[in-house]
């Protein structure tokens, strides 16, 4: 059993409500650091925990914390990005769906710490329910005192406010985030100047992921440098991972980062193996922005060293033979998967969820969309692939935002990887329709199936 | 009054000291030619326009002076400033130019390519900047995407299909009128410039977001298939308005005024007034006024001599002068927007004949002629 931090009262029955959370040593960390730390004394432990956010980027978030501006007279914000919408993550919504508390408990100390009166919780649209979870939790931390004029007789202000999105996985950016939080379009903004210099209403602002938010709370309780002692190297603490696809086991896990991908997707403690007794085929490993890798490259790095669950090893070899950690969107893909057409889907959300702004992302993705397409459906033709490659290169890097990077590193990696696939269904138009590539040399080598 | 901070900034190899806060694109402007990069959704008068079309990107191989490193991606010189020391590469970069032909790639995706009808030909930006950076083909095989026209108020026609997005006019409804019905609708390739819903525009300023558009997507309705650009005279000339600057220029055939536009600068923008400020123009000069006992004639307008609509008149009035050092001396090395030097192309055009001084038609005899006495 791995260390839980986050996890760890998920299972008790009815934590849900204060009371129960409250009796299990809740809010015990806003106690320890409103009444006994100071601000500073935060941010430091938070620093020394090396806290990596948990949202995609893997950015520290002690730094992120300290280059927030504190000019005089201007009020600062904390926003927690809950608009969750990368195809295969959902582990924030796990979080806020049974520990809403948890969440409540990380934004007051959070807040405290950037001096934030008033905090947002930017929850995306689909999650109408955990919203309405969300506003009962906050609802019975303000009775309880938690939340409000003078929280503990401190002096601090804060109140929470949920704001829910209306469908949109730009709205994720944090600078589109923060324009739909103010009530507009939400188009990711030029950066610079970076939301901690003007943010929401031209004010500091801080953006964080909700599970970096909920770490904050085992931070304060235990110490940053205890914190930094699980998980290793620049990977510290536990990461919440959700595994989905062809598993035996999907959902959410807790991991510490020191286990290997392999016992990650076949030990019963979490994935439990690949489902139907297939092999493994390719994985995305952090959600579907990230570049996908087939069996051979995700269980063992081009090296021949063991691939770790954590940042640095997951992106060992950069994205000629790694991947990245990513939100942590783990999906496996079995040997009946079709990598076009998965590449397919992903080329589609993207195109659909581009917000229009620059043009190589919004012509680019519903080109790359059109192509795969065109490929799939058995009308492809071998100068589709470079022209594919071209498409993403040009893309890649020449966004405002990430999302264009995200639509062209899964296309790039499928073509990387998978290049003899998209070969086999151009020259097997027929065959392409009705069966699939299978295998070949990128399958899985350890786990054969008796 | 302090001193103001000047930086030191170079742009292909060109160094120019601007003001601390001038974005790269306009201290790469203040040095002119070549070294300034395309923009076609930047727009000075407009705030918070620009770095969207992507068209302006740049190679910084060189931070600052304090912080000597490149930055790792291209970056949008519409809305980078400059630092002291900064190192800039525009066309002297390969990223650079293959970059900007995948965002000219993308940009002409879904345009129609109706220059042959459409009104902004010969004045378009997307023309110049295709013709300057494009292909002279496309890869794209697939359906383009399509709009109806709409009518927005009786003067201006919105013609969608045509539309790359640069969200000037939205900036334009939003900072000279009061009242705003202009906006983005949808997201993706799918989005579109409306008014919600269907609305006409209707405001004394209004007519401005024709100039400010770089295609043909938004179209004077009372110029709309009168004649080409090309055939037109442009004149300088104002008139006392009561509600704007009255500086316009004309565009003439004959005597006839066919069509009444802002004061566009080198860069397609709005030239400011006298007192500094921009001169947007009211719809009554625009759309009302095509008489010419409207307006005094202040003279020809000077338009750049590349320019298409240049040809055919105005000879003598800019940039005649043939320069004496040649294209890569004054450049740095840097290769001349030029398709081909006509001077060295034939003998007829060797520059120290004069064709004038020939009695009668020219011919090859006569002409080798003169090449022996000179």
């Amino acid at each position: 059993m791995g260390v839980k931090l986050l996890l760890e009262k998920a299972s008790v029955p009815g934590i849900r409500s204060y009371d129960v959370y409250r009796r299990e040593g809740g809010y015990a960390a806003v106690e320890k650091a409103l009444k006994e730390m100071s601000i500073e004394a935060i941010v430091e432990e938070v620093k020394k925990s090396g806290l990596r956010g948990r949202g995609g980027a893997g950015f520290p978030a002690g730094m992120k914390w300290s280059f927030i501006a504190k000019p005089e007279g201007v009020p600062r914000h904390l926003v927690c990005n809950a608009d969750e919408s990368e195809p295969g993550t959902f582990k924030d919504r796990y979080l806020m769906e049974f520990l809403p508390h948890l969440l409540i408990e990380g934004l007051i100390i959070s807040s405290f710490a950037l001096g934030s009166n008033d905090t947002y919780i930017y929850i995306r649209g689909e999650y109408a329910w955990v919203a309405t979870i969300l506003e009962e939790a906050i609802l019975e931390a303000t009775k309880n005192g938690w939340l409000g004029k003078n929280i503990l007789g401190t002096g601090f202000d804060c109140m929470i406010h949920v704001h829910r999105g209306a469908g949109a996985y730009i709205c994720g950016e944090e600078t589109a985030l923060i324009e739909s939080l103010e009530g507009k379009r939400g188009n990711p903004r030029i950066k610079p100047p970076f939301p901690a210099i003007q943010g929401l209403w031209m004010r500091p602002t801080v953006v964080n992921n909700v599970e970096t938010l909920a770490a904050i709370v085992p931070i304060i309780k235990m110490g940053g440098e205890e914190y930094a002692k699980i998980g290793v190297g620049r990977s510290t603490g536990t990461k919440l991972i959700s595994a989905c696809g062809n598993i035996n086991k999907p959902g959410v896990y807790e991991i510490d980062m020191t286990i290997s991908v392999e016992d990650f997707i076949y030990s019963d403690e979490y994935c439990g193996g690949i489902a139907n007794g297939k092999k493994l085929k390719a994985c995305i490993p952090g959600g579907s922005s990230v570049p996908i890798l087939p069996a051979n490259l995700l269980l063992k790095t081009a090296k021949g060293e063991t691939r770790y669950m954590n940042y640095e090893s997951l992106s060992d070899g950069g994205f000629a033979t790694g991947s990245m950690m990513g939100s942590g969107g783990f999906i496996v893909l079995d040997e009946d998967q079709c990598i076009v057409k998965n590449t397919l889907t992903l080329a589609r959300f993207y195109r659909h969820e581009s917000c229009g702004q620059c043009s190589p992302c919004r012509e680019g993705t519903g080109w790359m969309e059109k192509i795969l397409q065109k490929i799939e459906s058995g009308k492809g033709e071998m100068s589709d692939i470079d022209l594919l490659w071209d498409i993403q290169r040009k893309i890649e890097g020449n966004t405002i935002c990430p999302l264009g990077d995200a639509a062209a590193w899964p296309v790039a990696a499928a073509i990387r990887h998978f290049r003899d696939e998209f070969e086999w269904h151009i020259n097997h138009k027929e065959l392409a329709q009705t069966s699939n590539f299978g295998l070949q040399h990128y399958a899985d080598p350890i786990h054969v199936p008796a | 009054m302090s001193e103001q901070i000047l930086f030191k900034v170079t742009v292909d190899n060109i160094t120019i000291e601007v003001p601390a806060g001038t974005t790269i694109l306009q201290a790469a402007r203040q040095i002119g030619g070549t070294v300034a990069p395309p923009a076609m959704c930047y727009y000075s008068k407009l705030k918070g326009s620009g770095g969207k079309c992507r068209t302006c990107l740049v190679e910084v191989s060189k931070g600052s002076e304090k912080d000597p490193r490149p930055m790792p991606k291209l970056v949008a010189s519409c809305r980078t400033t400059v630092m002291d020391g900064m190192e800039v590469k525009n066309i002297t970069s390969e990223k650079v130019i293959d970059a900007r032909a995948g965002v000219v790639e993308f940009l002409l995706l879904n345009h129609p390519l109706d220059c042959p009808i459409c009104d902004q030909a010969g004045e378009c930006h997307l023309q110049d900047l295709s013709f300057e950076h494009g292909a002279s083909n496309t890869r794209y095989e697939f359906q383009r995407r399509t709009f109806k026209k709409h009518d927005l108020g009786k003067h201006i026609q919105l013609h969608m299909t045509r539309c790359i997005l640069c969200y000037r006019c939205v900036f334009t409804a939003d900072e000279l009128t009061n009242k705003r019905v202009h906006g983005i609708l949808d997201r993706g390739d799918h989005a579109e410039i409306a008014t919600h819903i269907e609305k006409s525009l209707d405001n004394e300023f209004i007519g401005n977001v024709i100039d400010v558009c770089p295609v043909g997507a938004l179209t004077d309705k009372t110029f709309r298939f009168k004649n080409r650009v090309w055939f037109l005279k442009p004149m300088d000339a104002y008139r006392d308005c009561p509600t704007c600057s009255g500086r316009v220029t004309l565009w003439n055939r004959g005597d006839e005024v066919f069509r009444v536009t802002a004061r566009k600068d080198e860069w397609g923008e709005i030239e400011d007034t006298p007192q500094g400020k921009p001169g947007w123009i009211c719809n009554t000069c625009r759309f009302d006024k095509k008489q010419s006992s409207d307006w005094v004639i202040e003279g020809p307008r000077a338009i750049s001599r590349q320019s298409v609509i240049s040809q055919g008149h105005y000879a003598g009035n800019v940039g005649t002068h043939i320069p004496n050092e040649t294209f890569a001396a004054i450049n740095e090395g840097r290769a001349p927007h030029l398709l081909m030097d006509i001077h060295n192309e034939s003998e007829v055009n060797q520059i120290n004949i004069h064709l004038s001084e020939n009695e009668g038609p020219s011919n090859g005899t006569t002409f080798n002629q003169n090449i022996n006495n000179a």
